[in-house]
């Protein structure tokens, strides 16, 4: 089987049985994705398909040959870190590591939703989300935390969240347009 | 995980066609499916993909309601921006379903099809009539705390899990579909689920091989109020304990219109006419909530752990019907 995964095309001669997870862990030794629960409860596993964060332990591999798969290990290097792994280093947003991965993964997906204007739960008006600490909490609770950690975790994602906001809103009035 | 042939179909037909042996099974986001699969609950022989047929959309159906593809992500279907202005309880209780990496994943049909969270289900080594029929069920004198109260059997006493049909069944959705036979059918979804009885290993009227294509939702009359309440064990990313969808109107200080329906409660999202009769042509009052939950608890039956549902759905049915009637 063929699949795009960090921008690149990479063979695999697997079993249909074999999970997204255990494709990058075991066969590609793309082991940054972890495996928690591998019952799609924990969020360790999540990567971006296409854009969109999904727990790998619960989609097999065969089914995603046509799709672009980023893990952590194609958002950034410890050279040039992506800005979310960055965050998470400068607010002490872990203690094991273990569930790291997965929550930035799931945060880069995280954020498009808010950016494509994506409401959630706890989104008093669903069609006009914030991105405040309820909604970070809400949005991120699929991705469970061993060390409780949380607080951290949030800080750091609430420190992009604030840098892709007024990014957004220069860029707007560089255009001439008002937010 | 056991071994079974890999096949994805191109068309809808070619999905029918392909599902030719009974251990055959469909997958579109794999979610619960795959959960199964790796604790052996199913075995299927053969999985048609039918994650990338062309049912991703949501149309805008003729008689201004909507035509929801049976593969469109139920995060997807929540930031519809016709389903957050016409259907917000439908977006609601998406929202509060699963998590954002599920709902990524998880499709329309898959969701309205998902199995039991019924503990013994998932436990081989538990005697369970749903995943072996006749074996007995566990949950009647064991661990029950998430299992039902109404429209039980002495055989079953299993809830369906899902959010998004108990929001579907009060909005009177219909279910469409591609039979092995080429036909097409349309189904209430009031007629979709089956009550455990002596068979709860058949949870819907769907025939083997049928495909799931559409949802479709009837227009909404303007002035509506909707609301989903789901009460659970933790503030995000539980199973529903209990969940009311309720779809209200008012006129003149009365309740012109009332749609409720439950989640957490039964074997299917359920709804209860009576309840809505009761509450129809009624200035809203806490006393007319009590009357209406009376009705709805009639005839429920706890079981020990879950006792505390048929208070708490008394409750929850109260505070949904304040938040809808009261005056703004
Ligand atoms: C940790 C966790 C927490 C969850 N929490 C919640 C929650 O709080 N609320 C909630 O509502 N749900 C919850 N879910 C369940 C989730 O919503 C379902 O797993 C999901 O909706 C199933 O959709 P799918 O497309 O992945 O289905 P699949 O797993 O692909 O399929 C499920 C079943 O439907 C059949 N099927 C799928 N599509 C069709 C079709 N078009 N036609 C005919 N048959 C079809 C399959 O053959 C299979 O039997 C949770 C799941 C997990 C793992
Ligand atoms: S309640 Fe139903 S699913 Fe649960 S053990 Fe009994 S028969 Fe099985
Ligand atoms: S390993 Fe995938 S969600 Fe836990
Ligand atoms: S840092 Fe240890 S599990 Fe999150």
């Amino acid at each position: 089987m063929q699949f795009t995964i960090n921008g690149q095309r990479r063979e695999a001669d697997v079993d249909v049985r074999t999970t997204l997870l255990d494709l990058l862990r075991e066969h590609l030794a793309l082991t940054g994705s972890k495996k928690g629960c591998d019952h799609g409860q924990c969020g360790a596993c999540t990567v971006l398909v296409n854009g969109r964060r999904i727990n790998s332990c619960l989609t097999l591999a065969v089914m995603h040959q046509d799709d672009e798969i980023t893990t952590i290990e194609g958002l950034g290097s410890p050279e040039r870190l992506h800005s979310l792994q960055a965050a998470f280093v400068a607010h002490d947003g872990y203690q094991c590591g273990y569930c790291t991965p997965g929550q930035i993964c799931s945060a880069v997906g995280m954020l498009g939703e808010v950016a494509a204007g994506w409401g959630s739960h706890v989104s008093a008006d669903l069609s006009s989300p914030g991105l405040n600490t309820d909604e970070i909490a809400e949005r991120m609770s699929g991705n469970l935390c061993r060390c409780a950690a949380y607080p951290n975790i949030r800080a750091a994602i609430a420190e992009v969240g604030a840098d892709h906001a007024s990014a957004a809103a220069t860029s707007a009035r560089r255009e001439g347009v008002s937010a | 995980m056991r071994s079974f042939h890999y096949e994805r179909a191109a068309t809808p037909e070619a999905a029918v066609r392909n599902f030719d042996t009974a251990d055959a099974r469909f997958i579109a986001g794999g979610t619960n499916l795959l959960d199964l699969m790796k604790l052996q609950v199913e075995t299927p022989g053969k999985l048609v993909d039918i994650s990338r047929l062309d049912f991703a959309g949501v149309e805008d159906a003729e008689d201004g309601g909507l035509l929801i593809g049976a593969l469109v992500p139920n995060s997807d279907l929540a930031a519809d921006p016709r389903v957050v202005a016409r259907y917000e309880v439908l977006a609601r209780a998406l929202l509060a379903g699963a998590s954002g990496q599920l709902r990524n994943k998880a499709t329309t049909g898959g969701n309205l099809l998902q199995r039991t969270r019924c503990y013994y289900f998932y436990d081989l080594h538990s005697p369970c009539n749903k995943r072996e029929p006749g074996s007995g069920c566990s949950a009647i004198g064991g661990e029950n705390r998430i299992l039902a109260v109404l429209g039980t059997s002495e055989n079953c006493i299993a809830t369906h899990p899902s959010d998004m049909a108990v929001a579907m069944r009060a909005l009177d959705a219909t279910v469409v579909t591609l039979k092995r036979d080429g036909d097409r059918r349309r189904i209430a979804l009031a007629d979709f689920y089956r009550l455990p009885g002596d068979t709860p290993q058949i949870e819907t009227v769907l025939e083997s091989g049928e495909l799931i294509t559409h949802v479709a939702l009837p227009p909404v009359r303007e002035g509506s109020r909707q609301a989903y309440r789901k009460v659970r064990d933790r503030a995000s990313y539980a199973f529903a304990l209990v969940s009311v969808a309720g779809v209200v109107r008012m006129e003149d200080g009365s309740i012109a219109e009332a749609r409720l329906a439950f989640g957490g409660l039964g074997p299917m999202p359920w709804r209860d006419v009576a309840v809505e009769q009761a509450l129809v042509g009624q200035p809203p009052s806490p006393a007319l909530f009590e009357r209406a939950a009376d009705i709805l608890l009639a005839d429920a039956q706890g079981q020990g752990t879950n006792d505390f549902k048929i208070p708490l759905a008394r409750r929850t049915l109260a505070a949904t019907l304040r938040d809808l009637t009261e005056a703004r």
